[in-house]
């Protein structure tokens, strides 16, 4: 049996209840995943990445979704929030708390969504990512029965951030979930969602999630993807965003995680005035492979990008980073920069960086740049005649590289959170942590 | 406290340095005044570790230690300290890091163990605000976007936090407005004490009538040419530096 062959025979054992456009779309997606496969080193877009991990992987449905409230306090952010939680997959009804929504608002379990309202969700579901972007979104299209819909109707401002939390068990049996998350923001609604990918440290699952973002005129989003899998997890992710005329979409992917890991961020800028921001964090150890895609399309004339992309890497980790701005014909007077920046902590960790800009348009401000390298020696010389030793000396300069990504983050829940798991992570030789706390501590006091 | 002897430095083949003697007692205060160019920066710099000075002649003890065989962190662990004559930013590292890394590592090699975090706290608010610096200056990076003089009481905040046995403070004068200059001369002012030392490095009268110096050193082209009280420093101011190189070369 091949490998897709094996894959989609778990599609055969699933409970059959599904409304029949969702059983036309899942068709499509077996159909086209059959046929392509998983990628190969050979595909350009996979040049860096190989999935046999995934491939020769064996991975069940799971079949529950309990976990236990101290776990996932555990994990997850103490955040004032509309919370759902899904595990491995599943919904857990009893760990969410969405009864708190302002008027205005949805946000449904993807499985409660189709059930009750395919009409409306059928009409955008899969309109950004369709079965031919990827296999994986394919693979995704052929699986997805749950995830979370979030709706804003127009000129809402959603209260507190909408958090997705998304856990993978150590389980006996590795399992595989194909979450779907839709946001469709109406006109000048303005949101913060967070999708969280958190769980037990012993989990070695299989996470393959899609993301549509759908923003109307003057639309807000602020979107997190903080992805903190367990090191044996294998996570593959798209994120598809459309814009409409002067919307906005905030879009921080942080990446500590994982071992293996794609993630692929793709905005469409459709109309004057849509401003997209990208920033990125990934921080690998050990043997970890982290790799980002992303892809800004100016569609229109007067749309704004900025992206910045950080990474540390250490020990043998991989990264890979390939950034690329499209501009169409005659999108003119767009603004579009570009940059990613890599810090080595070791000799043998590597990186793959390539920044792309694809121009078919005058009258337009771009910049692009990727730099790799190591720590400011004239800063490490300031810290050392202040009795800091050299190892110290750098761990702090290396959580402030992470920092300067983290500035952009307005939620401080998420900013401490990473700053600490940076601190925390950096070799054990630069003792951090602790500093990060009491820093903590006097800003509160 | 500390004895320089005979010191030779060059720069990249380029002798600055060309003998250079100085003692410091405890409980001292040193100025260091000197034309541009001199060598006065020079001297901190090798006292504190920079890279890039070979020190080809002499030698340099810290309470009877070999400084010249210390690492750079060992040395302000000692308790030596150099205040920087151009502080330089350093992006992203929170000014609370600092100076709590530093503190620690400056009590751990006295066998002291690590400031608990409400001393700590209490500490560092009560040093800023003597330095009249906002507690927000805390949570920036340090000298990030600062002002010129808010980087000079940024360092003199440091060297209150970690009270240094001597402190090396190059033209910490420079770039301050009357009101700062009396901030930080007050700051210099509470590190004194009898076992203690200060090393200032000026231009300038003015600090020195705020901060009065038991000695006064001209240093000029690599050696003290003349050393003398604090009256040294207002003849110097009146006359500038010429009558000295002319008494010495003659
Ligand atoms: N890294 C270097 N490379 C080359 N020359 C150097 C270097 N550092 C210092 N020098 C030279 O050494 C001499 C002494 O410089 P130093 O900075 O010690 O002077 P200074 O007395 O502090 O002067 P100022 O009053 O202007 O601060 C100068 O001629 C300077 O150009
Ligand atoms: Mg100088």
């Amino acid at each position: 049996m091949s490998a897709p062959e094996r894959f989609l025979e778990r599609l055969n054992a699933r409970r059959e209840n599904d409304p029949s456009w969702v059983a036309a779309r899942r068709q499509a997606g077996a159909a086209r995943f059959a046929a392509v496969g998983f990628p190969t080193r050979r595909d350009e877009a996979w040049k860096y990445t190989d999935v046999r991990a995934i491939a020769e992987g064996d991975f069940a449905l799971a079949a529950d979704a309990e976990f236990l409230a101290e776990r996932l306090a555990a994990c997850a952010l103490e955040l004032d929030a509309h919370r759902l939680v899904l595990v491995d997959g599943r919904f857990n009804a009893e760990l969410s708390s969405l009864d708190a929504l302002p008027a205005g608002v949805s946000v449904t379990p993807l499985s409660q969504a189709l059930e009750a309202n395919h009409e409306q969700v059928g009409g955008s579901l899969g309109r950004l990512a369709g079965v031919d972007f990827s296999a994986f979104t394919a693979l995704n299209t052929a699986f997805a029965d749950e995830g979370a819909v979030v709706r804003l109707a127009p000129g809402t401002v959603v209260d507190k951030p909408i958090y997705v939390v998304l856990i993978s068990r150590a389980n006996e049996q590795a399992v595989m979930s194909h979450p779907r998350v839709l946001i469709e923001a109406g006109a000048r609604s303005e949101a913060t969602v967070i999708e969280h990918y958190a769980g037990e440290s012993g989990a070695a699952n299989f996470t393959n999630v899609v993301t549509e973002a759908l923003l109307e005129r003057g639309a807000i989003v602020n979107h997190y993807k903080l992805q903190e899998a367990a090191l044996g997890d294998l996570h593959v992710a798209s994120i598809h965003v459309d814009q409409s005329r002067d919307s906005r979409f905030n879009s921080f992917n942080l990446n500590l995680g994982g071992s293996l890991v794609r993630t692929d961020l793709v905005t469409d800028l459709n109309a004057e005035g849509a401003e997209a921001a990208y920033y990125g964090l990934f921080f690998l150890q050990g043997r970890q492979h982290v790799d980002n895609h992303t892809l800004v399309n100016h569609n229109a004339p007067r749309t704004f990008s900025n992206e910045s992309y950080k990474g540390i890497l250490d020990d043998r980790s991989h990264g890979v980073f390939n950034g690329k701005v499209y501009v169409k014909k005659d999108a003119q007077q767009i603004e579009a920069y570009q940059n990613n920046a890599n810090l080595l902590l070791s000799d043998r960790a590597e990186i793959d960086t390539k920044p792309e800009l694809v121009i078919y348009a005058d009258d337009v401000k771009c910049s692009h740049g990727a730099t790799t390298g190591q720590l400011d020696e004239e800063a490490v010389y300031a810290l050392r005649t202040r009795g800091i030793d050299v190892a110290m000396a750098r761990g702090l300069l290396t959580l402030a590289f992470a920092g300067e990504v983290m500035e952009q983050v307005k939620l401080n829940e998420i900013a401490e959170r990473v700053e600490r798991a940076v601190a925390g992570r950096l070799p054990e030789r630069f003792n951090l942590a602790d500093l990060v706390e009491t820093a903590e501590a006097v800003q509160e006091a | 406290m500390l004895e320089v002897k005979d010191l030779h430095v060059t720069v990249e083949g380029k002798a600055i340095l060309k003998g250079l003697d100085l003692t410091v007692q405890p409980g001292e205060v040193h100025a260091i005044m000197g034309p541009n160019g001199a060598g006065k920066s020079t001297l901190s710099a090798v006292i504190a570790g920079k890279d890039g000075y070979e020190v080809t002649q002499g030698s340099i003890l810290f309470e009877g230690q070999d400084v010249l065989e210390m690492e750079i962190e060992e040395r302000a662990r000692a308790g030596l300290l150099l205040g920087f004559q151009y502080p330089i930013e350093i992006p992203g590292v929170k000014n609370i890091y600092l100076l709590k890394a530093a503190l620690n590592a400056a009590r751990e090699a006295r066998g002291e163990g690590e400031i608990p975090a409400p001393e700590f706290m209490k500490l560092v608010r009560e040093k800023s605000a003597e330095m009249q610096m906002d507690p927000s200056f805390l949570q920036r990076a340090v000298n990030e976007g600062f002002s010129g003089g808010e980087k000079k009481r940024n360092e003199i905040l440091q060297m209150l936090v970690l009270q240094p046995k001597l402190a090396m403070l190059d033209e910490i004068d420079s770039g301050l407005d009357i009101d700062a200059m009396k901030v930080v001369a007050n700051g210099v002012n509470s590190l004194r004490s009898a076992d203690r030392a200060i090393l200032l490095v000026t231009h300038y009268q003015r600090l020195l009538n705020h901060i009065e110096p038991d000695r006064v050193h001209v240093l000029v082209d690599g050696r003290i040419v003349k050393s003398g009280d604090k009256s040294l420093a207002l003849e110097l101011e009146a006359r500038g530096y010429d009558w000295v190189l002319e008494e010495s070369v003659a």
